[in-house]
């Protein structure tokens, strides 16, 4: 690894820390307690706002792992969401403590995802994405007819999730509560990439056949990608469950799972900083559409009937121009600005 | 028993619609390795146009429907050109979101011109059902039937024997052989999005005849995975069989749910079990190209 210059390493302990300079723990440390002071400026609106972006982050990480670190493509993350929610919601419409909820929610989602994850030993590339769309519609379908598992259509009704008896009620509440998840999330997935796991994840996805041929068991691993990643969003599942307080069929829908493949695509494939990013941007931007829309009404009272429409549009529109102009995403951008204050003012 | 048989008619005549689809998915994958999740939302368009000439600009439904085509080989270009052409050589999960970051902007734009709600195109063939078999049959039905059969033709046709279309199977069989023969890959792959744009329209051309339209059609697209990987993701004659066979397979299954179990809405699933029996069974399809990698 590269340090900043004068940075230098006497041990391969402290060459393989997670943040290796005092200067970068302290960014880090200070960046903490700015997200920790947030809540107690912003307005009940743009918390909630945050409080959807930290549960984007540890759905959009825990698909980063599986697609863009192992290479396996998934269209049906955003049912795997919805069985963690399923699960974690039962679990808490019977009385079980919530942080034992949420882990239900995320094993449950692990065993599902692994049993999806099997066709992926003889299937790549296309026609694993196909098969996982079928996983995605699959679940769609059970979520909308599991009748009293899935309460069908009527959905499931949660109370605000607690912990030893302190109720996350209140929205500055859950964003603690959800920013801890995310932090956790985004440490786990970390580490994982830096283990062997991460390292035979790489190997996989760059090249499959010599990753086998150094003896990589290419099944227990893709198993473990689709179970590790599942368990993730099933966490996040359970999280936005609880935190919305509502799971419908509607919420888990195909649109959920590209929006998540949007998220690490325009945040960087492979990378946990592009997860953050994509997932920040994802959920800002039919925000920002909105506030865009309302200032427009002004001059143009018609616009709002065209918002929902255009908005879809935009989506889409942006999702082909990051492809073509960007396409290794904002987590590339972040590195190259990083590099051009590092060598500033000599840049070449 | 007559409550099947009619489920297996209406089975064929959607399951024709799907195999145009099909058809239209294959030929841009055979060509450019591209798997296009914007299938449907090109149905979409070419519905829409049609619908939008007819009603709305009162052209006759003949004249309509040939500037609809004029149109999807205009469209097929532009996609093309813009969207795909910057993205040869990337990888499998950039050009799949590429394509279904195009079916969103599409789909915002029908929405944005002509809403939401059902349209219905006007009558061009008789109401009158047609008795075949001791089963009413709509003549939309068969007109439906027969068109696909005949675009089926015309393409098998067309690979067969003419010059473009020899060429366009020799790029799907080894794209740096046929540079080196002398073929322009770039105008193959230009018209491997034509044709696909034209035989989508048609099929929602036919679709809005049967059904109306309305923005959510393009939701048909995700049909045709389960027809090509049954058929083989690049085998024409795979395209037709998988179309038919999925749209029979669906509305018996759907019927069968309903009376037996009764069970709504199992339409949407049964193609997608079926599914994921033949990628455990047969990944490669009935008459696919297996794969085969050394190193």
């Amino acid at each position: 690894m590269q340090g900043k210059c004068g940075l230098f390493f006497t041990s391969y302990r402290a060459e393989a820390q997670v943040f290796p300079s005092g200067f970068q723990k302290s960014m880090v440390g200070l960046f903490l307690a700015i997200l920790c002071a947030a809540p107690f400026v912003l307005n009940t609106h743009l918390t909630s706002i945050v409080n959807l972006v930290f549960i984007s982050v540890i759905g959009a990480v825990s698909l980063n792992l599986l697609t863009g670190v192992c290479g396996q493509i998934s269209l049906g993350h955003g049912a795997f969401l919805g069985v963690g929610a399923y699960a974690a919601g039962q679990c808490s419409v019977h009385g079980v403590p919530f942080p034992l909820a949420i882990l239900t929610g995320g094993l449950v989602t692990a065993l599902v995802g692994m049993v999806f994850g099997v066709p992926s030993l003889r299937l790549k590339g296309i026609y694993l994405a196909i098969a996982t769309l079928a996983a995605q519609l699959v679940l769609e379908y059970v979520f909308l007819h599991g009748g009293a598992l899935t309460g069908g259509s009527n959905g499931l009704l949660l109370k605000p999730p607690s912990i030893l008896g302190f109720a996350f009620d209140s929205e500055i509440r859950m964003y603690f509560l959800l920013l801890a998840f995310a932090a956790g999330a985004l440490l786990m997935v970390t580490n994982i990439m830096r283990s062997k796991y991460g390292r035979a994840f790489v190997s996989i996805r760059d090249f499959h056949l010599s990753a086998e041929i150094v003896g990589v068991n290419l099944f227990r691993y893709k198993l473990v990608a689709f179970g590790v990643s599942s368990f993730l969003a099933g966490v996040a599942g359970g999280l936005w469950g609880h935190y919305t307080g509502y799971i419908s069929a509607e919420q888990f829908n195909i649109g959920l799972s590209i929006s998540y493949l949007a998220m690490i695509i325009i945040g960087g494939l492979g990378s946990v900083l592009g997860s953050v990013f994509g997932a920040v941007f994802i959920v800002l931007l039919p925000e920002v559409l909105n506030a865009l829309a309302n200032t427009l009404a002004g001059f143009w009272p018609g616009i709002a009937l065209h918002v929902v429409a255009m908005r879809e549009g935009v989506f889409g529109l942006v999702l082909i121009l990051f492809l073509i102009f960007e396409p290794e995403g904002l987590a590339h951008r972040w590195r190259l600005i990083k590099a051009y204050w590092k060598l500033y003012p000599f840049a070449h | 028993m007559e409550y099947y048989l009619q489920l297996i008619v209406n089975g064929l005549v959607v399951g024709s619609i799907y195999s145009l689809v099909a058809l239209g998915f294959v030929v841009i994958y055979k060509a450019t390795k591209v798997v296009n999740f914007a299938q449907g939302e090109l149905v979409m368009a070419g519905a829409y146009v049609c619908f939008a000439l007819t009603v709305q600009f009162h052209i006759p439904f003949v004249w309509a429907f040939l500037v609809t085509l004029v149109f999807s080989v205009l469209l097929g270009l532009v996609i093309e050109r813009m969207v795909l052409r910057p993205l040869i050589g990337e990888e499998h999960i950039s050009v799949i979101m590429v394509t279904v970051g195009m079916s969103s902007v599409l789909k915002s734009v029908v929405q944005l011109f002509w809403g939401t709600q059902i349209r219905v195109y006007p009558q061009v063939l008789p109401t009158e059902p047609v008795v075949i078999a001791g089963l009413p049959v709509a003549p939309v039905y068969i007109a439906a039937f027969i068109l696909s059969a005949l675009l089926f033709a015309v393409f098998s046709v067309f690979f067969k024997f003419s010059r473009m279309g020899v060429a366009m199977r020799a790029t799907a069989f080894d794209q740096q052989a046929a540079q080196s023969m002398g073929i322009g890959i770039k105008n193959i792959f230009a018209m491997s999005w034509c044709i696909a744009c034209v035989v989508s329209a048609v099929g929602g051309v036919i679709l809005g005849n049967i059904n109306g339209i309305n923005a959510h059609i393009g939701h048909l697209g995700l049909k045709v995975f389960p027809a090509v990987i049954l058929g083989g993701l690049d085998s024409l004659l795979g395209a037709a069989l998988g179309g038919l066979i999925i749209g029979v397979l669906e509305n018996v299954c759907d019927g069968a749910a309903r009376q037996l179990l009764g069970l709504g809405g199992f339409r949407e699933v049964a193609a997608f079990i079926v599914l994921v029996v033949i990628l455990m069974i047969k990944p490669y399809g009935l008459f696919g190209t297996k794969e085969i990698e050394r190193l």
